[in-house]
């Protein structure tokens, strides 16, 4: 519990550093995301009361914003690029396999909380179309076979 | 700053950091020591080169050596044969497959022969993380001359002279809407720049961010002292990490140099940049929408009039411009508006980026004068559709945009030709589509996209564009009927008529342009439940051919059991239990399994 209290002073800071400046909610919201990894409800109402506007209006952002999301997420997530570039040269028959290999639909997290799976918007890496992401790492010319092996890389 | 005999560029753009260039400068600095040239050769990590397909890339000056898909184990032999002993390492020069392999320089390259670098001049030659590179190619020259030398007023005509249009893709007139918010009532103005580069496929602006961040803030301060405006933001896409810091590097770098902040080259002007971050929606690369969210609601748009100029951020008079629209403008100021008009058409005067991908040689990024055609960047410096496939499209615009067929393959690339065939320029993706690639899929993949990205506040567009996909989802199943397609056009007029934003306006555009240039390929879907591009798997069944010979590899990867057949005989599939995932396909190594 020690760990949430530091999370919420963590967040209180935040807003109080942005409490004045134009336009606060959502780089609070981003922030408070960074901090808990997703923004359950308790913490919705914390910004709402900090930031002085409704609970429907951090809801009504939380929930329009594809960035925001009201669950936590797997341990690792992929996002495999669904932009146009990605599409023509066959992203769809990769996440059909990773839907497949981790048993889960696009959006789903796996039982075992390893992993998150999400169909995402153009990552800007067209070059090397089809991409995904893992985390933070971009994987790229990635075809149904490679797969498994990127999986066993965070797997371990 | 420290003087080297040779430099050695690696790309640190999004493409070539995912092939993993962050490994090969460690590896560079490493070797250079090693060899103790650390004092002579210099290791620069530059933005996007454009040729993401050859990445990781990396270029050696003086000479111009251009390194290709470089391996870290690559690294130790450039370093002890080309800076050590000055030979070329060959095997590592880029060529491509139709070229000679002579080419050893990047000016030999295709790719770039034919290329007009204006907005990415700098990206792939500075270092972006120094301000100084950028102050040494002429940067902030422009601004130090407008705010010494030129009244307000005349920063502005000379932007009306050069004839630039907005580089988002509306290609409205920049010096005409930098005078509207000049003109318009009031104190406190902002400048905003959109970076919420949300078309699929297109990747300009985040190259220009990464590469040249500098030559945007330049020229947002210039906006800034033509409008009457102190203060400015950058809204940018969170799926972009890189671009973030290197801007939030520039923004400190320029605040050091007292050229942003209070006081701007010790003249009474003020001017200083936020970054807000997008948390992914693509409406809000719309400008009333953008604005709405950095206000910090859901990012929804709003109606115009009144417009940006009047009532803008935060209800106040705001001019909003592209990131690459922005690029171009330091340089018009340098060299002045009969110098930009020398570039490109008289209706459309300069140059375009381009995110060039899907079925083509060469992806990546290119900048070509206005007015080149289509053919150009396709075969010369694309070089053209991989594995000898046919052409068949080219999609530009985004979802707003339409596809070009071969038919009109020679158009010349402007704001108004490509109207006028249905597409539109967009923002400056450029998907390169060959004959394995479905149509109405295609316009199906698009009006999924918009119908995801839709807002929701106004009617037509998040009614009218899930009716539109309804339909094209019956078409690609096997399920379309008679009169389908004039359903699909008066949805597609009335959304257009009456959606409240340009993104709802334009979304039935892909179907539209489709329908217009590929009706056959829609009828055969409808009539003959046949998919001709063979893509759309309920239209389609797997046949084995008598290139078969029996290894039983497909019977073994079925996961249904739909393959019979005896060890070293001809298989067979059994239709009605095929759930058609291939897997045999990509078992099979004597290519005896087709889709018919």
């Amino acid at each position: 519990m020690a760990d949430k209290q530091a999370q919420l002073e963590k967040l209180r800071q935040v807003i109080r550093e942005h409490k004045d400046t134009p336009g606060p909610l959502m780089p609070v919201m981003q922030a408070a995301q960074n901090i808990f990894g997703y923004l359950p409800e308790d913490v919705q109402i914390e910004i709402a009361e900090g930031l002085g506007v409704t609970l429907s209006e951090v809801y009504g952002v939380a929930t329009f914003y594809s960035q925001f999301t009201l669950e936590p997420k797997g341990e690792h997530v992929i996002s495999v690029c669904m932009g146009t570039a990605c599409y023509v040269k066959g992203a769809q028959a990769v996440l059909d396999k990773l839907a497949d290999s981790l048993g889960i639909q696009p959006g789903g997290t796996t039982r075992d909380g390893k992993f998150t799976l999400l169909a995402t918007r153009c990552l800007g890496a067209c070059g090397l179309a089809p991409v995904l992401m893992v985390d933070d790492q971009v994987h790229g010319r990635v075809t149904p076979e490679s797969v498994p092996a990127i999986l066993a890389i965070y797997e371990g | 700053m420290k003087f080297y005999r040779s430099h050695i560029l690696v790309c640190g753009g999004t493409g070539c950091s995912s092939s993993g260039a962050g490994a090969l400068i460690d590896r560079f600095n490493e070797q250079l020591k090693l060899h103790a040239l650390d004092q002579e050769v210099g290791v620069v990590k530059t933005g996007c080169f454009g040729l993401c397909e050859a990445g990781p890339v990396v270029i050696v000056y003086p000479e111009g050596t251009f390194y290709s898909r470089v391996r870290p184990e690559d690294v130790d032999l450039i370093v002890s044969e080309h800076m050590l002993k000055g030979r070329i390492v060959r095997k590592l020069v880029y060529h491509h497959e139709t070229e000679e392999p002579a080419g050893q320089s990047l000016n030999d390259v295709e790719f770039y022969k034919h290329q007009t670098r204006l907005a990415l001049r700098n990206c792939g030659v500075i270092d972006p993380e120094q301000i100084d590179e950028y102050i040494a190619f002429d940067g902030y020259k422009a601004l130090a001359r407008a705010l010494t030398e030129m009244s307000p007023q005349q920063v502005i005509d000379v932007l009306k002279e050069s004839g630039l249009r907005g580089r988002g893709g509306g290609g409205f007139p920049t010096g005409l809407k930098w005078q509207f918010c000049r003109n318009s009532p009031g104190e406190k103005k902002y400048v905003i720049c959109n970076a919420d580069e949300g078309d699929p496929g297109a990747f300009m602006d985040r190259s220009v961010l990464e590469g040249d961040p500098n030559a945007v803030l330049e020229a947002m301060a210039l906006c800034g002292y033509a409008i009457g405006s102190d203060e400015g933001y950058i809204y940018v896409r969170a799926e972009y990490p890189i671009a973030v810091r290197r801007l939030e590097i520039a923004i400190r770098q320029a605040r050091e140099y007292g050229l942003l902040g209070n006081g701007i080259l010790g003249t009474e002007f003020n001017f200083d940049i936020h970054i807000r971050l997008g948390a992914g929606a693509f409406v809000c690369g719309e400008e009333t929408a953008l604005m709405t969210s950095i206000e910090g609601h859901r990012g929804e748009p709003n109606p115009k009039p009144p417009f940006p100029a009047q009532q803008g951020l935060f209800g106040l008079p705001s001019n909003i411009n592209n990131v690459e629209t922005f690029a171009n403008i330091p340089q018009i100021l340098l060299n002045g508006a009969d110098w930009f008009r020398s570039m490109g058409t008289r209706r459309s005067p300069g140059t375009k980026v381009f995110a060039l991908g899907g079925k083509i040689n060469n992806t990546g990024l290119v900048e070509v004068a206005m007015g080149t055609p289509l053919r150009k960047v396709i075969y010369d410096i694309g070089g053209g559709i991989p594995k000898g496939k046919r052409f068949k499209a080219v999609q530009t615009g985004g979802p707003s945009g339409g596809c070009i067929p071969e038919s009109l393959i020679d158009v010349p690339i402007e704001y108004d030709s490509l109207i006028e065939i249905g597409s539109m320029m967009g923002s400056g993706g450029m998907i390169v589509m060959d004959e394995d690639n479905c149509m109405v899929d295609i316009a199906r993949f698009f009006l999924e996209f918009t119908v995801d990205e839709s807002c929701g506040k106004c009617t037509p567009c998040r009614v009218g564009t899930r009716r539109m996909l309804e339909i094209l989802d019956r078409i690609v199943s096997g399920k379309g009927e008679e009169g389908d397609l004039e359903q699909l056009e008066i949805l597609a007029e009335s959304i257009n008529d009456t959606a409240l934003c340009g993104l709802g306006q334009t979304a039935p555009n892909p179907v539209l342009s489709t329908i217009k240039y590929f009706r056959e390929e829609y009828e055969a879907h409808i009539r003959d439940k046949r998919c001709p591009a063979r893509h759309c798997k309920e239209l389609l069944h797997l046949e084995i051919t008598d290139k078969c010979r029996g290894c039983t590899a497909c019977f073994r990867v079925c996961p249904v059991g739909a393959i019979t057949g005896q060890p070293r005989a001809r298989h067979a599939i059994d239709t009605s239990k095929c759930i058609k995932c291939e897997s045999c396909i990509e078992k099979c190594h004597f290519g005896a399994i087709i889709k018919v």
